[in-house]
């Protein structure tokens, strides 16, 4: 049942992760929007960070759902990996609920005390721990997958799990990394979808100054997350090297152990010799090991059943060339808008701008499968094989399709729900709403 | 005490703090439909917006901490239970995302207030109950098949099984009873005279059915699971303070006194008799196969998460209390005067 219990776990986790993502960056460009507008005593940063508020509580409430699915179905789906997993890695799985828990309540009273007190900064407190508690959510969770790539903390003697220690299997080699990646592609990803929503208002009729303003703010925030992405990647690519090497072998089409690799980008594989592909001389040994001498590890020198698919290397080749051109467009907006050039207020412009959500949105699904099938064969590397992990109940078919209707459904209820609550109340109306508000009480 | 009881006693408390919360919302999103269906919409439906909107989801975590916690305590019971789950714990999450997403989409987003999602959600207020629950009945064994080494449901057992109906027809009746004494308090301090005559009929309505079904399955399990009624028995005194406990509540709610004193009361009741219950299923996590020690984890995973639990409630009860402070307690938010939402 290994194969549909797969199914099933790759469908939940990649609908999971839109909301995760969008859960974890928007609190953070909320608060940042409600700090400037604070400090610059500017209504717009005030509202915008309100608005923003007001659809990230829609979309945290179906991650709660799509969230709980998860957790209940790592144990439905994998009873056998969570039986022996639970005995070394349930520590920071359950430190999760409790950073959850912590976040759903201050999201609460965060939602629900608009203007109820007199100075705002009390109010921008309150977004503090929301954002804490989201952060740290992830990081948990990413500490329990980091764990499943790269397992320690416990031996086996006679099939017995012994000398377990948790807090030595939750700062597995692979954390650092992996965490910093996460958190920076989430603050991205999530700025991204931020300013693609502003650039869609711009294009679609309305120039307010409200949209330009959330505009630059995302972008620039955009920019630096993409900057710090492209910084942690290279990173990953180490760690990579030094302790999952068949996994960047499999990326690369890296056949023979060897140094001065060069990196494959695209190409069609025909038996062991890529075709078509772009060659970068140098690059592969750079990504590893920061030198072109740097000798990388091959697949010959894995066996045969324990080498990951081969075609991740689109996966990864496709998360790198759009983490890539994300960096270089944002760059070229914030420069642009800076110094004045007219090319960013350009309508063509405008558009790859609203494009630059949906990628950065891809790439990160083009991220979380890369890693999790470029662990394969293993549910926990080295330990576990996915197979051995798996249920052995025979109805996980019925449930795909159980599962699959409820996300369609959730996923166009968010769409639907998300524009008719802006389109009801476009930003025009609320200002003039506030200013009148404001009129009356003087 | 060993850390095998501390693990199940936190878990256990946990639980039970998840069968109050989620019973009260359960039992309003039914009642809420109800009243749609019979026309007396808006009596309810403003209170239960006020009450419900901002906790939904800290009332999700506490099952969440459940089902994580006793993985944590307990890996084993991912093998057994977790295998023979698959389909009951499938329908419970879809009926909890028709939940989420009525929070969702209707009260947070766009208000949709379409009559058929009022109902589906006052549906799955009564369903979800209905679908874990069965959890109790295949603890006390006899449902399940041990087939080369893997655990499988013997559904046809389960299902005509009268002590799994009676779990779950006093799982129904108890989240309405609880419900409905809870919002008789809130409706009360809301000052929504109306309101609360009305959720008082049904707390005084469900009352009965309450305590007959969980009298009922003593009784049953006396054929079911002997050893276990035994053990029941030694702890008569517990079900007989509940019992107490429960006639208190409902001589307050008859009498129109004192609603928030009756709830406490409820909470005691119900506190007695899950605890009562839990501890005359110890050692059994599952009968026969698993008990609590047998199940357990290695002692530096169980000493490492009591550490963390003690310094996650360090961290929530203090967040709690703002919340029920900001939202249950605070008069002028009870009664709809302020509103204050994003």
């Amino acid at each position: 049942m290994a194969l549909q219990s797969r199914i099933l776990t790759l469908m939940t986790l990649s609908f999971h992760i839109i909301y995760a993502t969008i859960g974890v960056g928007v609190p953070l460009m909320i608060m940042i929007a409600q700090w400037v507008g604070i400090r610059k005593n500017d209504e717009h940063y005030i509202l915008l960070a309100r608005r923003w508020a007001r659809g990230f509580v829609i979309t945290v409430a179906v991650g709660v759902v799509t969230g709980t699915a998860i957790g209940l179905q790592l144990s439905l789906l994998w009873p056998n990996f969570m039986q022996m997993a639970g005995n070394v890695i349930a520590l920071p799985l359950f430190m999760e609920v409790f950073a959850f828990f912590f976040e759903a309540i201050f999201l609460g009273i965060y939602l629900y005390t608009w203007d109820r007190f007199e100075d705002q900064r009390k109010h921008f407190l309150l977004l503090v721990p929301v954002a804490l508690g989201a952060a740290a959510s992830s990081v948990f969770i990413t500490i329990v997958n980091s764990f499943m790539n790269a397992p320690q903390g416990f031996d086996v003697l006679n099939g017995e799990l012994v000398n377990v220690s948790p807090l030595l299997a939750m700062f597995s080699p692979a954390v650092p990394t992996k965490v910093a990646h996460v958190l920076s592609t989430a603050f991205m990803t999530s700025a991204f979808v931020l300013a693609s929503i502003a650039a869609f208002r711009l294009l679609r009729g309305s120039n307010h100054i409200y949209h330009k303003k959330a505009l630059f703010l995302t972008m620039k925030l955009a920019l630096i997350f993409s900057v710090a992405t492209a910084i942690i990647g290279d990173f990953s690519g180490k760690y990579l090297a030094e302790y999952q090497p068949e996994k960047l072998a499999a990326a690369e089409w890296h056949f023979e152990t060897g140094s001065e690799a060069e990196l494959v980008l695209f190409g069609v594989l025909d038996g062991e010799e890529p075709k078509y592909a772009i060659r970068v001389p140098y690059a592969l040994s750079i990504l590893a090991h920061g030198v072109p001498s740097g000798e990388v590890i091959g697949l010959n020198d894995f066996p045969e059943d324990e080498i990951p698919p081969l075609w991740i290397h689109y996966l990864f080749d496709t998360m790198v060339t759009l983490g890539m051109w994300l960096a270089f467009f944002s760059f070229v907006y914030v420069v642009g808008a800076w110094r004045g050039w007219s090319i960013v207020t350009k309508q063509w412009f405008r558009w790859l701008t609203v494009l630059s959500g949906p990628l950065a949105m891809l790439a990160i699904q083009a991220g979380w499968w890369f890693t999790e099938v470029g662990r394969q064969p293993w549910i926990l590397r080295g330990y576990m094989k996915t197979s051995e992990g798996a249920t052995a109940s025979g109805q996980v078919d019925l449930m795909i399709v159980m599962f699959a209707g409820l996300y369609v459904i959730l996923g166009i209820g968010t769409v639907v729900v998300l524009s008719r609550m802006y389109k009801r109340n476009p930003v025009e109306k609320e200002l003039a709403q506030r200013e009148s508000a404001k009129g009356g009480e003087e | 005490m060993t850390l095998e009881i501390i693990g199940i006693s936190v878990l256990w408390l946990f639980l039970f703090l998840y069968v109050i919360v989620a019973s009260i919302d359960f039992g309003a999103g039914f009642f809420n439909a109800y009243s749609a269906f019979s026309d007396k919409q808006h009596i309810l439906t403003g209170i239960i917006q006020r009450y419900l909107s901002p906790v939904w989801e800290v009332t999700n975590v506490f099952f969440v901490f459940f089902f994580v916690g006793i993985i944590g305590f307990f890996p084993q019971t991912a093998f057994y239970y977790g295998t023979t789950l698959l389909v009951p714990a499938s329908i419970a999450l879809i009926l909890l995302a028709v939940r989420g997403s009525y929070y969702a989409f209707a009260t947070y987003g766009a208000k949709i207030n379409h009559r058929g999602y009022i109902y589906m959600y006052g549906l799955s207020g009564l369903l979800l109950p209905a679908a874990l629950s069965p959890v109790l009945a295949i603890s006390e064994g006899g449902f399940m098949r041990l087939e080369g080494g893997q655990p499988s449901l013997d559904y046809w057992a389960l299902f005509t099984s009268p002590l799994m109906w009676s779990i779950v027809v006093l799982s129904i009746a108890a989240v309405l009873y609880i419900s409905a004494v809870f919002l008789t308090w809130y409706a009360w301090k809301a000052g929504d005279e109306k309101a609360t005559q009305l959720v008082r009929k049904y707390a005084l309505v469900w009352a009965g059915p309450t305590i007959v079904t969980a009298t009922g399955i003593i009784f049953e399990l006396r054929g079911h699971n002997p050893e276990h009624y035994a053990s029941l028995l030694d702890l008569w005194w517990m079900f007989a303070l509940s019992f107490l406990l429960f006639l208190g509540t409902v001589f307050l709610i008859w009498k129109k006194r004192n609603y928030g004193l009756a709830f406490i009361l409820l909470v005691g009741q119900f506190f007695t008799a899950f605890f009562a219950y839990g501890a005359s299923h110890y050692p059994y996590l599952l009968y026969p196969h698993l008990t609590i020690y047998d199940s357990f984890t290695n002692e530096s995973m169980a000493i490492a998460l009591i550490i963390a639990f003690i310094a996650g409630l360090g961290l929530l009860l203090p967040s709690l209390y703002l919340l029920f402070r900001l939202f249950l307690f605070d008069k002028d938010y009870v009664k709809g005067k302020s509103d204050y939402h994003a």
